[in-house]
């Protein structure tokens, strides 16, 4: 029959999406598990440094390092976190919204900006903005390490040990829950102090061999794994925002289908009854 | 029963081990360190080499590419390295991001380029259907 070919082959190809969208919306579910699993498995790490670093902020040693002295700021870095993929929702572009306007408000107190970008989204982005990037890294995968993260990073730190930067923050999307992520930017540089009366204490450690050496070590690792952090966090947020994306493109679809089913049930009818109406007007007239 | 220590060995991407010990060896740059519980506050560098927890009799051995040790009278954390480290090493893999920023930005026409290509593409598809529309009319 040739009623509503149209429609059959719309409802169809609508089919199709849906049945991709609904294997994207598992897949994301599956890689969102492990996107945590890998969150929380560097969570002991991430806090057993800042442990370190918090208590480290409140000694004095004979060296004090650069990293945890505030300065003038001239110039500020940021380390913007995207994912690398699309269909994700809004994730990135309420990421960017956040970024764009923290750093207008540097800019409108007519700081410079340089930029890292980690994720092509985010390098697209500001490239297009007219950005001034100085690293960037992409095509991290589902397992980042940090060993893809420590280029980038040094470039920042480079700038800061230089005094090209003054500033230092990390901005990315923060894990809350599935149904949540909120972009957020973290200072990096210079080391927050924690206002804590219990870390006043009058020991310090021993350093092997120098204290300068020790801290410097130390502080590296400690910026990259806050950056990793961020890394990884971002990738839980970009599976959770994906799979929830893709269950309201499946629902949207399960929708249409519905709709257009009834269009087609009722273009059908219609032909169905003229023709009967027809043989039937054909008949009395004999 | 002896003295314990608590030991804590984690990197950036996992935590390797958690629980007590009766003493743990380290690889210290400046030279393997035995720690036994109550030992001063200590940071030091670490080598890539083994480090050891030893419970009586039994001894487990871990594997480090170098990092961190912190030691507090009764706590001890590895915070181990999971890349290999090198100023050479670290160097070349600060030029690759650079390389690939001053890439990026000189991509900028390939995003660009995408939008255009995609909305002639829509503009021809519509032209398209006008002319189907204007022969069938036609007939």
């Amino acid at each position: 029959m040739a009623v509503g070919k149209e429609i059959r082959t719309k409802i169809n190809s609508i089919k199709n999406t849906q049945k991709i969208t609904r294997a994207m919306e598992m897949v994301a579910a599956s890689k969102m598990r492990k996107a945590q699993e890998r969150m929380a498995a560097s969570r002991p790490y991430a806090q057993k440094m800042r442990n370190v670093v918090d208590h480290l902020a409140h000694a004095h040693p004979e060296y004090k390092h650069p990293y945890l002295e505030e300065r003038d700021v001239k110039r500020v870095g940021y380390i913007v976190i995207s994912s690398d993929r699309g269909l994700c929702g809004g994730l990135n572009s309420n990421l960017f919204k956040r970024t764009v306007a923290s750093m207008k408000e540097w800019h409108d107190q007519g700081k410079e900006i340089e930029l890292c970008t980690i994720g092509s989204k985010s390098s697209a982005f500001f490239a297009r903005l007219g950005g001034n990037i100085v690293a960037q890294t992409s095509q991290l995968g589902d397992r980042p390490e940090i060993a893809d993260l420590i280029g980038v990073v040094k470039v920042m730190l480079d700038a800061f040990n230089e005094g090209r930067l003054d500033r230092l923050y990390v901005v990315y999307n923060d894990f809350v829950n599935t149904m949540t992520q909120a972009p957020k930017i973290e200072q990096l540089l210079p080391v927050e102090k924690k206002e804590d009366k219990e870390l006043e204490h009058h020991w310090d450690y021993y350093y092997e061999p120098e204290a300068k050496d020790v801290l410097d070590a130390l502080l590296v690792r400690f910026i990259e794994s806050q950056v990793y952090q961020g890394v990884v966090e971002n990738l839980a947020c970009e599976q959770a925002a994906r799979m929830v994306a893709m269950k309201s493109a499946s629902d949207n679809a399960g929708d249409l289908i519905g709709d257009l089913q009834l269009v087609y049930n009722k273009a059908r009818q219609a032909a169905i009854t003229q023709e009967i109406s027809e043989i039937v007007a054909g008949a009395a007239a004999v | 029963m002896a003295m314990t220590i608590h030991v804590d060995i984690v990197s950036a991407e996992s935590e390797i081990f958690s629980g007590t010990a009766e003493m743990v060896f380290a690889p210290g740059v400046m030279g393997e360190l035995g720690i036994l519980p109550r030992h001063a506050p200590l940071l030091t560098q670490l080598k890539p080499g083994e480090v050891r927890v030893k419970n009586g009799d039994s001894e487990e051995s871990f594997y480090v590419s170098g990092g961190m040790l912190e030691i507090q009278p009764h706590v001890v954390t590895v915070l181990s390295d999971t890349a290999v480290r090198a100023h050479d090493i670290d160097e070349a893999a600060a030029l690759e991001a650079k390389q690939k920023a001053e890439d990026a930005l000189k991509d900028k026409t390939s995003e660009f380029e995408y939008a255009k290509a995609q909305s002639e593409l829509a503009e021809a598809v519509a032209q398209l259907q006008a002319i189907k529309k204007l022969k069938s009319r036609g007939r």
